[in-house]
């Protein structure tokens, strides 16, 4: 292959991931309800979101849940990844299993296992039973990137520190907190983005009066392309976007 | 008491796999003991048992007189320097050194002389704001050595502190340990694989094998006297012959090997061996041209098969009649300035009587 | 050190604590209420059966599973096909475009897949842009159908899953030492011969990685065959759905979940027999 179409073809490939996300931030400030072509420029739609008292409850919502998944998922990630990497205890295989499981477990599977679990505990459907279930399925993800990197770490390090006389306590604050910390906070923007992004576990977990942003567009979508759908999601992907920059900073911090 | 450590009967399994077989050995105050072996053969389980990262399977281990089998490592009044350094790397040199200090909690002004007054010892108090990443192996080195002898401990263990450094560095490191562990008055134990290190910052050396201690001696005495044949190979070069025992009194020995028979001091009191092993070392060796010689009567016949410089000496890889290789070391001197072998050259081989060690041959 | 062991205890506990309450009962009750009965008035009645499961062998079920697995293996063919040459490129290029090269890939990775599969539907529209263009350029005179096809499914899937499968095959790429083409090359083989006997078998664990990372959520990711395939496309996702929402029949929905769960499991098996020789984990692509 030569130069030109080596380029060519990264670029059709690049177009084909972008396309749909350009086209759909282009509609969104285009000024038609139903044509696809365009019409002219406007912020008519962003205005009508920025009305839209519901929506903003939605997004409060889906907010509040990211916020608290997050934080919650990586505190025990953290914990999970630790006490793997640090301690021998009774059925750590069996927790190094679950985490796997976890992860490659198909998103419906994990959706409806927690339904029954909530049914069967009597727990309703709402703001408590989604945020259980975003903590445990982020939890993985912190697990793993922390894992990572406190493997690339020199073991000896703890020895040392256990050496000079410092507890478990001293270890976890001084040493392995400041060590991990890259880390840690790439974990918190990825479990915030994935619970702000899910789908399948959220329509499964939550009632009707808490609503989430994703299952929102999702019944907006099914009903029909709206724009101010458009704008609601370019509004979204530009969060994503600029918390996929921040995660980037952080793991290329980290290397350098 | 001048004992500082004991250890008694100690065994260390893992999984029943055994890693140290009933070691006893005796560490004196003050002394800079080094542990020598190949790599697997428990040097670092040795350490790590009395570092306290560890505990001996059975067996105990005194320490000042009293029994610290059970006592994990931060009680006991040992520290560490790390084959890796394993310094933080989120802190400066400072914060690194003070570690243990103020893991003790001890006063602000005291974890302050302390630390400088460690940093000057290493000679490194202008890099006191640096991070580790900052620093050379050999300042990251002196710096771990600072943190570890700033909670004045009593035994400073050292695992292979010196084997990621080039050869040059190492030399000198040797040295300063050495002035270090003086200047400082404390017991240094040392583990290393590296037999030259061993032999020249150790007072006394202790040779492991496979989990077993097979020699604890001076430098001197286990190049000189070694007490097996793994001791003798793993300290030096060495070349080994089987010989055949003719005669043996309580003087002498008369011996056949590679063809002639010699007659040799009995010092280590042979009483009755069908077959023992000479020993002799290629710096033992003489060899002379064919010119050189008048009486080649107690010399082999051997041909040049290698020559390699070395600046102050030649190694000569000789080939005896029988086949056998053997490896002779020459010095220059100013006697004898051209050391001129060529390959293929016909030469005479001998050693100088009384150089050589005999050991008893079990395996036949 | 009794607050040693405190904190050692404080932490695998509460780790223990929340994966056994939230990833092991689950898993359990879920194979429970697989053997159970689908009852009239309340959601499960607490009589035990195997009856679901030979119910999977009827012909409907049977059906759905071999379209998953078609539309999943279609699904994953397509984006090797597509990304084994892309992540190659990317892989090969000068190191200071490398880092941006992936953060384009990596980004929608991370953004939400339902917006992005909104997005196809936007282009694939009866009016959308694709047929507008289409038409604009003279290849096609009437619209076509393009929305609520298989092929809309396909590409929908292929478009969300594609940075899964090109994450793990740009990791084994670029650990591949560029040397052994040289000296492939070197010793006389062609572009076809260094494709086959040393990039393949060289890369076959990102490869297999990919393939699995991809086709596990092919077949449940319910939403994109309901955006872009219209109720004609049934995956198993949908239909362990419908189960549960619509059918209200948890059990026969557990059911399928827990067929699913070992098919791919079984899958997993394989995968895992095929280079056990690697240490590394498989997740470590992500």
């Amino acid at each position: 292959m030569n130069r030109i179409s080596r380029l060519a073809y990264l670029m059709a490939v690049y177009l084909f991931l972008y396309a749909p996300i350009f086209v759909l931030v282009a509609y969104s400030f285009n000024d038609s309800s139903y044509s696809m072509l365009w019409q002219g420029f406007t912020l008519r739609w962003y205005h009508s979101l920025i009305e839209n008292i519901d929506l903003q409850v939605v997004a409060f919502h889906s907010l509040l849940v990211g916020v608290l998944a997050a934080t919650g998922a990586t505190s025990i990630g953290t914990l999970a990844a630790v006490s793997l990497y640090r301690y021998n205890f009774f059925g750590k295989k069996l927790l190094h299993a679950l985490i796997f499981i976890l992860i490659i477990s198909p998103d419906i599977v994990i959706g409806i296992s927690l339904l029954i679990l909530f049914s069967t505990l009597k727990i309703s459907l709402g703001f408590w039973s989604l945020l259980l279930s975003h903590i445990t399925f982020c939890i993985p993800f912190v697990t793993v990137t922390v894992y990572s990197r406190l493997a690339g770490q020199d073991k000896n390090l703890f020895e040392a520190a256990k050496d000079l006389g410092a507890t478990e306590g001293t270890i976890f604050r001084r040493i392995l907190i400041p060590l991990l910390w890259p880390a840690i906070i790439a974990g918190w923007l990825l479990s915030f983005t994935l619970s702000l992004d899910d789908v399948i576990i959220s329509f499964f977990v939550t009632g009707p009066e808490f609503d989430i942003l994703p299952l929102k567009i999702f019944s907006m979508v099914r009903v029909g392309v709206k724009p101010e759908v458009n704008a609601l999601c370019s509004v979204l992907f530009g969060l994503t976007l600029a918390l996929v920059l921040a995660y980037q900073y952080c793991t290329w911090k980290k290397r350098s | 008491m001048n004992n500082i450590i004991e250890l008694k009967g100690v065994s260390k399994y893992y999984h029943d796999h055994p890693v140290l077989q009933d070691i006893d050995l005796e560490v004196k105050n003050r002394e800079f003991l080094t542990i020598l072996g190949p790599s697997g053969c428990g040097k670092t389980t040795l350490l790590r048992l009395i570092s306290g990262f560890e505990t001996p399977s059975s067996g105990t281990i005194l320490m000042k007189g009293k029994d610290v089998s059970e006592l994990p490592a931060p009680l006991r009044h040992v520290n560490t320097v790390f084959q890796s350094y394993a310094l933080f790397p989120h802190m400066n040199v400072f914060e690194n050194v003070a570690f243990g200090l103020r893991c003790q909690h001890l006063p602000k002004d005291e974890i302050d002389h302390r630390v400088r007054e460690a940093l000057r010892m290493v000679k490194l108090e202008h890099l006191i704001l640096r991070k580790p990443h900052q620093l050379s192996g050999g300042q990251q080195q002196r710096i771990a050595i600072a943190r570890a002898v700033v909670n004045k401990p009593l035994v400073l263990l050292l695992d292979e502190p010196l084997s990621s450094l080039d050869y040059r560095l190492r030399k000198t490191m040797q040295m300063e340990l050495k002035q270090l562990q003086s200047d400082l008055g404390i017991t240094f134990i040392l583990v290393t694989h590296d037999q030259e290190e061993a032999l020249s910052t150790a007072d006394r050396v202790v040779i492991m094998n496979h989990g077993l201690i097979e020699q604890i001696g001076t430098p001197r005495a286990v190049y000189e006297e070694p007490e097996n044949l793994h001791v003798a190979q793993f300290v030096g070069e060495v070349n080994i012959f089987n010989a055949k025992v003719l005669a043996i009194s309580p003087d002498t020995i008369e011996v056949e090997f590679e063809g002639k028979q010699f007659t040799l001091k009995n010092s280590k009191n042979f009483s009755e061996a069908e077959f023992l092993y000479i020993l002799l070392r290629p710096e033992d060796l003489e060899v002379w041209g064919v010119n050189e010689v008048q009486n080649p009567e107690n010399m082999y016949s051997a041909n040049v098969v290698q020559v390699i410089y070395k600046g102050s000496t030649v190694d000569l890889i000789l080939k005896l009649k029988s086949g056998t290789q053997i490896l002779a070391t020459q010095f220059f001197n100013e006697d004898d300035e051209k050391l001129d072998f060529r390959l293929g050259e016909s030469v005479w081989v001998c050693w100088r009587s009384g150089w050589e060690v005999i050991l008893a041959n079990d395996t036949r | 050190m009794t607050q040693d062991k405190l904190f050692r205890t404080f932490s695998t506990t509460i780790v223990w604590f929340w994966l056994s309450v939230f990833a092991l009962v689950p898993s359990f009750l879920l194979f429970m209420t697989s053997l159970l009965v689908h009852g009239d008035s309340e959601l499960v009645r607490l009589q035990f059966t195997v009856d679901n499961y030979l119910q999977l062998f009827n012909a409907n079920y049977l059906r759905v599973f071999l379209r998953s697995f078609l539309l999943a293996g279609a699904c994953t063919v397509g984006c090797l096909l597509l990304a084994y040459p892309f992540s190659y490129l990317i892989a090969r290029s000068a190191d200071r475009y490398k880092g941006i090269l992936l953060l384009l890939v990596v980004i929608p990775f991370w953004t939400s897949s339902l917006i992005r599969s909104y997005a196809i539907v936007a282009i694939l529209k009866t009016h959308g842009i694709l047929n507008t263009f289409l038409l604009w350029v003279g290849i096609i005179d009437t619209p076509i159908q393009m929305l609520y096809t298989d092929t809309a499914t396909l590409i929908g899937l292929i478009y969300t899953l594609l940075p899964l499968m090109i994450l793990p095959l740009y990791a084994s790429i670029e650990k591949l030492d560029t040397r052994l083409i040289d000296a492939a090359c070197d010793l006389g083989a062609n572009k076809i011969q260094v494709l086959l006997k040393i990039l393949l078998p060289l890369t076959l664990p990102g490869i297999l990685s990919g393939c699995v990372l991809v086709f596990l959520p092919a077949m449940t990711i319910f939403y994109i065959p309901d955006l872009l395939g219209g109720a004609k496309t049934l995956l198993i996702g949908n239909i362990i759905q419908s189960q549960f929402l619509a059918a209200r029949n948890w059990p026969m929905g557990a059911t399928i979940s827990v067929a699913l769960t070992l098919l791919m499991s079984m899958m997993l098996f394989i995968y895992w027999r095929c280079y056990k020789h690697k240490k590394e984990p498989m997740y470590e692509s992500y």
